[in-house]
């Protein structure tokens, strides 16, 4: 499903938009599972799973299997909907150089909550 | 052709607070019983443009809402460019009761949001026989920093994009678009260092665990309101206010989040208007 970050984050072009000025590499990790996503003005521009040697990152977002999957429901229950909920119940870690972060929130908000599933999507699977 | 005016009426106010002038914007709305209304961290007045404009609440209400200074379209006292703006529990309790005399209301009935819900705590504790009753939203004893505070106000961080992404995923899931935005906009316009400085209140300085216990609802009655996708205020901190004081109400509101009046009015009022029935029979 990670995999089609970039698909779904490039298909919003409001979203590149916002992220124009944005350059940068961070490292997701669902358990123990790492995901290295590369985005170059506002694009995702790779998206590689590990593992690997030496990952460079200017940050890394940490979080248990289960909190990530409850995030990416359709309608996450409370505690479970937005990155800061995570952060707040310590589920969450969020390190390394944090003003890339901050200083883009809403578009990383944005970026991962695309990962959510669809209704429709998922309603044309079954 | 199109144009309509709400009923909602805008005044500046010169008042003398903590030995300094200022100028202040009060809205308001409707006649009766006075209900004050104090807005959340970092927004302002508009937050209640809903209750304002509802004829259910303003017919036997006279619904007034300020916006704090430093906040909306009320100025920093002269002199604000060379300070730290910080909220002290002291500070907001003299704003409160002065901003009361001045208009001359007589034991309103207090609406407090967030950092409003908080001194809404403070002043159920403190000045209960100022109020008719008080209604706290998001009302919690203490809330533990989770996230960097500094990021707030700094060069490289635009503030007000911050701070509308940091409140974001406080608006609970059923808010209406353009509810949800609108109350988001209003944290993107606040000046730079005016959310982190309420939240010295709200994280530090406002800390009622103490003395919460010490409440007397049958001094002023208390009713606790909090939506359940509140993440800084969660639904427990309410539910532990409400048993440590006897005598209080409190609501979990479903689907709703952290500004329930600004979010998702229609819901809301489901929650709020039998709340002001009891308090109309009292």
């Amino acid at each position: 499903m990670i995999e089609t970050l970039a698909q779904r984050v490039n298909g919003d072009e409001a979203l590149v938009r916002r992220g124009r000025f944005l350059t940068t590499t961070f490292l997701l990790e669902v358990g123990s599972t790492a995901w290295l996503i590369s985005i170059f003005e506002g694009r995702v521009v790779s998206v590689a799973r590990g593992p690997f040697v030496m990952p460079s990152s200017s940050f890394a977002l940490r979080a248990p299997p289960e909190e990530w999957q409850k995030f990416w429901s359709q309608r996450p229950p409370p505690g479970s909907n937005d990155l800061m909920a995570l952060i707040k119940r310590r589920v969450l870690r969020a390190e390394g150089n944090l003003q890339v972060f901050m200083a883009n929130l809403r578009y990383f908000k944005e970026a991962l909550a695309k990962l959510r599933a669809d209704g429709v999507k998922e309603g044309l699977k079954a | 052709m199109s144009a309509r005016f709400e009923p909602i009426i805008g005044r500046y106010m010169h008042l003398d607070l903590f030995g300094r002038k200022h100028r202040i914007y009060v809205e308001q709305a409707g006649e009766g019983t006075p209900l004050l209304c104090l807005h959340t961290a970092g927004a302002d007045g508009r937050q209640y443009r809903a209750l304002m404009n509802d004829e259910r609440i303003t017919q036997r209400h006279r619904v007034v809402a300020f916006d704090m200074p430093w906040h909306g379209k009320s100025s920093p006292p002269s002199g604000w460019h060379d300070e730290e703006y910080q909220l002290t529990s002291a500070q907001y309790t003299t704003m409160i009761l002065e901003i009361m005399t001045a208009l001359e209301l007589d034991r309103p009935i207090l609406i407090g949001c967030s950092i409003g819900g908080r001194i809404a705590l403070h002043l159920a504790l403190e000045h209960p026989e100022r109020f008719r009753a008080i209604i706290g939203l998001q009302a919690g004893a203490h809330v533990d920093p989770y996230y960097d505070l500094n990021f707030l106000h700094r060069p490289d961080v635009h503030g007000g994009e911050v701070a509308a992404a940091i409140v974001s995923g406080l608006v609970g899931p059923d808010a209406p678009d353009h509810e949800r935005w609108e109350t988001l906009w209003h944290y993107m316009q606040g000046g730079p260092g005016v959310f982190k400085g309420d939240l010295y209140f709200y994280k530090l300085d406002g800390d009622i665990r103490g003395r919460v216990a010490q409440i007397d609802t049958r001094r002023c009655p208390l009713f606790l309101l909090s939506g359940e996708y509140d993440y800084s205020c969660t639904p427990e901190e309410t539910l532990a206010v409400a048993e440590s004081v006897p005598g209080s109400e409190a609501t979990i509101m479903k689907g709703l989040g952290h500004f329930p009046m600004s979010e998702n009015p229609a819901e809301f009022f489901k929650y709020l208007l039998p709340v002001l029935e009891k308090i109309g029979a009292i």
